[in-house]
Parts: structure tokens; sequence; C-alpha cells
């Protein structure tokens, strides 16, 4: 795999975080009855960051809880060994509430729709609404989001990479191609 | 921690490494929070049939197996051996066929014989686990164990266990030496010289006669059950007299040591191994183990289940 192109850098994360957190407040009017679920991993500091924005903006801050699918995947039948199980932390009620699912990247569908099923397991939220980062295309359900940081049409040879500091230690979105 | 799990079966603990002992606690610690949710189910396991094969009495354990089952959402039949086929004759390595022809995914499997379900788990391509054989090992009961002293501890490395009781009867005890020791914890048995087994030293165990000895500088004692009905020998001493002798009671704690946790498989016998007092007293961790179990065995079942399925695809 080689490095095609940079799309994102630190900057321009930042900018498009803001805005993503501007638009989820205008279009549910605030932060009432709001929270913010991270599909782990990146998902997680996303959303983070995410209500880290909204408390700049509102001076409130939402709820954050992490979502691991692990054992939502649709495909463990097929994969070899069972992947690594990790830990989902919701401390709060969902029901009624407006949940924002956030990931990093939005490709198949597949992982948000195993998260839909998982977040269903929780309550009875009045509302789910998708933010990504990074939107690639090449969908394979019905499934689209409500907020969108940079939309990248990609092939399906090329993979995106999402770099974060609190995983990777620096913040860069690059496309990543086949040698 | 690190590394997927690649084995068919969970048959013992003394087959394991390390990592995969690490492994099978940090997937528990995942799952625990399934139990905490309004809906306690998640669908890992859908599709699958889990088999209870048991061929000794157990209420507890095959519970516990059946909650954590259908909290994966696998189908899940149980077999007592009572009432099944064994009595007329048919052979453990027979009735597990069968059970494969019945497309079932994972036998789990109690026996009273030692090393009946590695025999089985090698004349079958589905998956076993091992829900106690004989006196050999108990593998999820020890891992409930340490499951739970990790919760309470917040490590393993390094910590001192004491186990007291039959330890000559019991599979608790060796699963708990082996795992134990294998994650650096350092493990004292305390029992009357005719129920401690002569190797039970090289398996990396202190052996004392002397439960304030075993009290004094432990983190935690588990106490086991004195298995009256296994005793053939009459190597047993009375109830009254191992109860003076080796009971766990408020007195002798508060004498030894008042932090100690406090672990039991289950069933207790009040007034014979443990007083009634420590056994609902504050450092009693007893319930909690029963809840953990449940975490621990989805845990194990999970993981054995992922490997089946890539034995399955390479004959295809």
């Amino acid at each position: 795999m080689r490095e095609k192109a940079k799309i994102l850098d630190k900057d321009t994360i930042a900018r498009s975080l803001m805005r993503m957190a501007h638009e989820i407040l205008e279009k549910n009017k605030g932060t009432q009855n709001l929270c913010l679920i991270g599909i782990r991993n990146r998902g997680v500091y996303l959303a983070s960051r995410l209500a880290g924005c909204m408390e700049k903006i509102e001076n409130r801050r939402v709820a954050v809880g992490t979502l691991d699918i692990t054992l939502y995947r649709d495909d463990l039948t097929l994969i070899a060994a069972q992947p690594v199980v990790h830990k989902t932390e919701i401390g709060f009620d969902i029901s009624d509430k407006i949940v924002v699912l956030v990931d990093d990247v939005l490709y198949s569908g597949r992982t948000v729709r195993s998260a839909l099923d998982a977040l269903i397991d929780f309550g009875r939220p009045r509302s789910i609404q998708l933010a990504v980062l990074v939107d690639r295309g090449h969908r394979e359900l019905p499934v689209r989001a409500d907020f969108v940081g940079k939309n990248i049409p990609t092939s399906k040879k090329e993979m995106i990479e999402v770099r974060l500091v609190e995983s990777d230690g620096k913040d860069e979105v690059v496309i990543m191609e086949k040698d | 921690m690190s590394g997927l799990w690649t084995k068919k079966d969970l048959l013992g603990l003394e087959d394991l490494s390390k990592d995969e002992l690490e492994l099978i606690l940090s997937t528990a610690e995942s799952f625990k929070e399934v139990s905490t949710r309004e809906i306690k189910k998640v669908p890992a396991l859908r599709g699958k049939t889990v088999l209870n094969l048991f061929y000794e009495p157990s209420t507890r354990t095959r519970v516990s197996f059946e909650v954590a089952a259908k909290r994966l959402s696998a189908d899940v039949i149980n077999i007592a051996a009572e009432t099944s086929s064994v009595r007329k004759g048919e052979t453990l390595i027979d009735t597990g066929r069968n059970l494969e022809a019945l497309k079932a995914d994972i036998i789990v499997v109690r026996h009273n014989a030692s090393g009946a379900a590695a025999i089985l788990a090698r004349h079958v391509n589905i998956s076993v686990v091992n829900a106690g054989d004989g006196w050999h090992e108990h593998p999820t009961q020890a891992l409930l164990d340490i499951f739970t002293l990790k919760e309470k501890l917040g490590r393993i490395d390094g910590i001192k266990v004491s186990i007291v009781g039959d330890i000559a009867h019991s599979r608790v005890a060796r699963s708990n030496i082996w795992g134990l020791t294998k994650l650096g914890a350092q493990v004292m048995v305390c029992a009357p010289e005719l129920l401690i087994p002569p190797a039970i030293e090289k398996m990396g165990a202190r052996v004392t006669h002397d439960i304030d000895e075993a009290l004094c500088n432990a983190d935690a004692v588990n106490i086991l059950r004195m298995q009256f009905e296994r005793d053939e020998k009459g190597a047993f001493p009375n109830k009254q007299e191992y109860f003076k002798r080796f009971g766990i009671t408020e007195e002798r704690l508060k004498k030894n040591n008042k932090n100690i946790i406090i672990m039991h498989p289950g069933p207790i016998n009040r007034g014979i191994e443990i007083s009634s007092e420590i056994a609902d007293c504050k450092n009693s961790v007893i319930l909690e183990q029963v809840t953990n179990g449940i975490a621990v065995r989805m845990a194990v079942l999970f993981l054995v289940s992922g490997v089946q399925e890539k034995k399955d695809e390479a004959t295809d």
C-alpha cells in the first residue's frame, strides 16, 4: 500500500468537526435530549471531539457513549477467528433521546447496520442520526449519513485511512492505494 | 494481551498460555455488560446450537452455561445422562458423534471420569467445552474465580490466594492452581493431610495444614465444599471436627486477616466449611462469582465457536 493523497490535515479535520457540530445543533435545535455514541475505535474519539465542539458553541456538555459492534457483525460466520470484543459503555438511558452515531468512515454501511441493531437493544431512542468524518461511497445497504465531514469519491481498490492523535499520533485522512 | 483464539475446545487451564487466559478474561469483561442491558442478548451465536451433555448432576454450572448460550442467541439443548441412551449402553464417543450428526456446534460436557472431555474432543470435529471432568479440571469455574479476583484486586500478578478444603477430589482447585500460577499469583492449598494429593506441589502450590497460616497472608481465600459423597476411603474427618479445624469463621478472620476476600464455588454448606455470617459478610463475593460465571462462559462459547467455523471451511 502506498499513500496516494492526503485529503484532510489537522486544521481541516478540526474545521470539519466544528461545522458538523454546528449542523447537529442546528438540526436538533440545541443540546436538549441529544447524546453522541461513537463506534469503536475512532468513532469514539470523534464523538468526544464533537462533544467538545458543542460545548464551545452552546456551553453545555452532551453525554457521550462508546459502542462496540463486534457481536452484531453480519460476517462473524465468515471470518476465520473471532475478532477481539471490546467494551460497550453507554452510561445513560437512550430511550427517547436523539442519538447521533459517530464513525470515522462510511463505506458499505454494514457497520452502521450493526450499530443500529445494537442501539435498539439498549432502548428506544426518539431518533438516530449518523455523523461520519468521511463518506467514501460504495454502499451495500440503504444507509446514508446526516452529517458528513468530507465526501471522498474513491475506487474500491483504494483505502481511506483516518489517523487521529488519540490512536495514531497525528490528525490526517489519506487515500491509500495498492502498488 | 494479543493474538486471536485458535483452539477448537476448552478442556483445561493446564493447556492454555498466559495470553490465552488473558484473552478470555478481557473478552469476558466486554461480555459482562450485556447482562446489564434492558435486552440481555446479543446475536453473536445466532443459529448455533449448544448441547449441554451432563453425566453428573449439576444445576448451577448447567444453568450458567445455558444462560450464557442464550444471551449469545444460541439454541440450547440439555441432556442429562440418566435419562439418555447412556443408560442403554451407548459410549461417550458414540453419543458425541450422534450429537455432531445432529449438527450441534458446541458440546458442553460434564463427566465423572477425568479426561472425558479430551477424549470427546478428539473424536468430534465440533467444539467441546469441559464443564468438569472427574477430579481433573473445571476450567470455567477457575476462570470465573480468577475474573472475580481481578475485578476485586485489579490484577492477578503478585496476589496471594489460598484454597481451603477437599483439594484431593477437587477439579476446581486444580484448574485454579494452573490458571492463577500462570498469571503470576501465589497459591497455597490448605486441607487435612489425607485430602492433599501428593503431586500438588509440583503444580506450583504451597501446602499447609494450618488454617491460620492459609488465612494470614492471603488476599483471598477460595473455600471448597467438602465432597462427603466422594469419601470412599474414609479419609474425611467428620463434619463437626472439620468445621472446628478448618471452617472459616468470623473469629478466625478477626484473628488473622479481616480484609480477606471470601470465595466459594458453591453449593455452600453453612456450618461445615464456612460459617453463616462469613458466607453473607461484606467481603464475600460468592454471588458475584455466579454473575461473573455468565460473562466468562459467554466469552468461552464465543471464542471456541469461531475456531470450529474455520475447521468446517477447511474441510469444504
